[in-house]
């Protein structure tokens, strides 16, 4: 398969970018998009080129560091997946395809399509600490976990971080990662000492590195490959009400 | 927070004052005696008036505010961007609302004010004494641009209230994984039942069905 690429190139943090044109040919199409970038960054260097910095770790989907704008869609056209699940064979032989970074304040561009995501680092650490027995393990049942909570919980524990619902927000919100990261802990009771202080904190944080506000759009729930769902934007806006109000009653 | 609630409340008075107005099918008698009955509440109607004034300026207030830090949240625009979810109403909800602002101005110095059109001011009290909504409304009707401009920003509000509805009950974490998709198509349908509501009046008088009546 033939392809036509438009890559965003830009130098470094301060630096002004532009989609530059490539072009591609004789990719398979079980090729996957992250390795058809590798065969491109190949022959670029091959013709003493700068390759195009991107990235990636796990390939698989799991640890959320691909981060590219696919065709104006936050991890390509193939939801839910991560930008590393895309294949070739969902394009047309003869496409163009535009390729960018998450775009959002609070993701400055590094290089190229690598951009700077500790932002979302940051809210995790305004959460704090989770008082936690230590000493021997306990007896596994001594703690109950009602089934509905439990798997609620995990479903927004499978958030990967990888900022797609950011890149994909129109405002450039980062409340589906947040929420996401509030109520996994939430909902259990390993969570609940904390659980008023950690939603004021991480919600302050996430105002404060920029990001904007819901809009309720859902672009976010579409492109996330984990599935989060915006439900749990709900949920902490309702945390977040409820936490506030006994802030203010001194509580 | 501030936005969906004083959006709810609007939304409440869109609602009364669609009943109101559908009062004009039922004759002359009705939509009068309902127009005197409203006078009659004196200083409550006042008070009413004041309170609707206030949510309106604190809706636009804080959308203003909420759209300043989402356009500042992304510097750099994406050259390409497409939406998988995001539906037109959800993305242009300040346009939408900026209309529906003019258009509630014009309807003002329309209808209530009456600056617009001087016919209105040599309407006489109909048989019971009461001021003559009804020859108002048909009378303001009747000139197809009015009526166009009326049943344009009802579409654009009625889009509004589409995504605006139930995001009242997402903003203020009312909702759940189940109730939210339910309250969304609750939202769309109560929107376009508001519209086919509200433009019937000026429908109606453009194809004549409703028409002036003389007193007898």
């Amino acid at each position: 398969m033939n392809f036509k690429l438009k890559i965003w190139r830009q130098l470094g943090r301060d630096s002004k970018g532009k989609l530059k044109p490539y072009e591609i040919s004789g990719i398979s199409p079980a090729t996957s998009f992250l390795e058809m970038l590798d065969i491109l960054n190949e022959q670029l260097t091959a013709h003493g080129t700068e390759p195009v910095a991107f990235d990636s770790d796990c390939r698989e989907g799991i640890c959320g560091t691909c981060s590219l704008t696919i065709n104006g869609e936050a991890h390509g056209p193939s939801h839910p997946a991560a930008a590393c699940q895309l294949y070739m064979r969902e394009f047309k032989d003869g496409a163009t395809i535009t390729i960018e970074p998450f775009r959002a304040r609070s993701f400055p561009i590094v290089k190229d399509l690598v951009i700077n995501r500790s932002a979302l680092d940051r809210i995790v650490q305004a959460g704090g600490f989770v008082s936690a027995r230590t000493g021997s393990a306990p007896e596994a049942n001594s703690t109950p976990v009602p089934k509905h909570k439990a798997d609620l919980a995990m479903e927004a524990a499978a958030c990967i971080g990888c900022g797609a619902c950011a890149a994909a927000c129109p405002n450039a919100s980062a409340m589906l990662f947040t929420s996401a990261k509030i109520s996994h802990l939430a909902l259990l009771p390993q969570g609940q000492p904390e659980r008023r202080r950690r939603v004021l904190r991480m919600v302050r944080q996430m105002d404060a590195e920029g990001f904007g506000n819901c809009t309720n759009t859902y672009e976010c729930e579409a492109v996330c490959p984990a599935e989060i769902s915006v439900s749990f934007i709900a949920k902490m806006n309702r945390e977040y009400a409820i936490a506030s109000l006994g802030e203010r009653l001194g509580e | 927070m501030i936005v969906a609630v004083t959006g709810i409340i609007l939304i409440l008075f869109v609602i009364g004052h669609l009943l109101g107005n559908l009062q004009i099918f039922l004759g002359p008698e009705w939509i009068n005696g309902y127009a005197q009955h409203l006078r009659d509440l004196g200083p409550l109607l006042w008070i009413i008036r004041g309170a609707l004034l206030v949510v309106v300026i604190l809706h636009i207030y804080f959308t203003i505010q909420l759209v300043i830090e989402n356009r500042r949240a992304r510097p750099d625009h994406y050259k390409r961007k497409d939406f998988v979810k995001a539906t037109l109403a959800s993305r242009s909800m300040a346009i939408s609302g900026l209309i529906v602002l003019a258009f509630i101005i014009f309807h003002l110095l329309h209808f209530s004010f009456r600056t617009t059109d001087p016919r209105f001011a040599q309407l006489a009290h109909d048989p019971l004494g009461h001021d003559d909504v009804y020859s108002m409304m048909v009378l303001g009707f009747s000139n197809p641009l009015v009526s166009g401009f009326y049943i344009l920003a009802l579409f654009l509000l009625a889009l509004h209230l589409s995504h605006g509805a139930s995001s009242f009950f997402q903003s203020l974490g009312l909702n759940d994984q189940k109730l939210a998709p339910r309250l969304a198509s609750a939202g769309r349908i109560f929107a376009w039942l508001l519209f086919f509501g509200y433009s019937s009046i000026p429908a109606a008088v453009l194809i004549g069905w409703v028409k002036l009546r003389t007193h007898s």
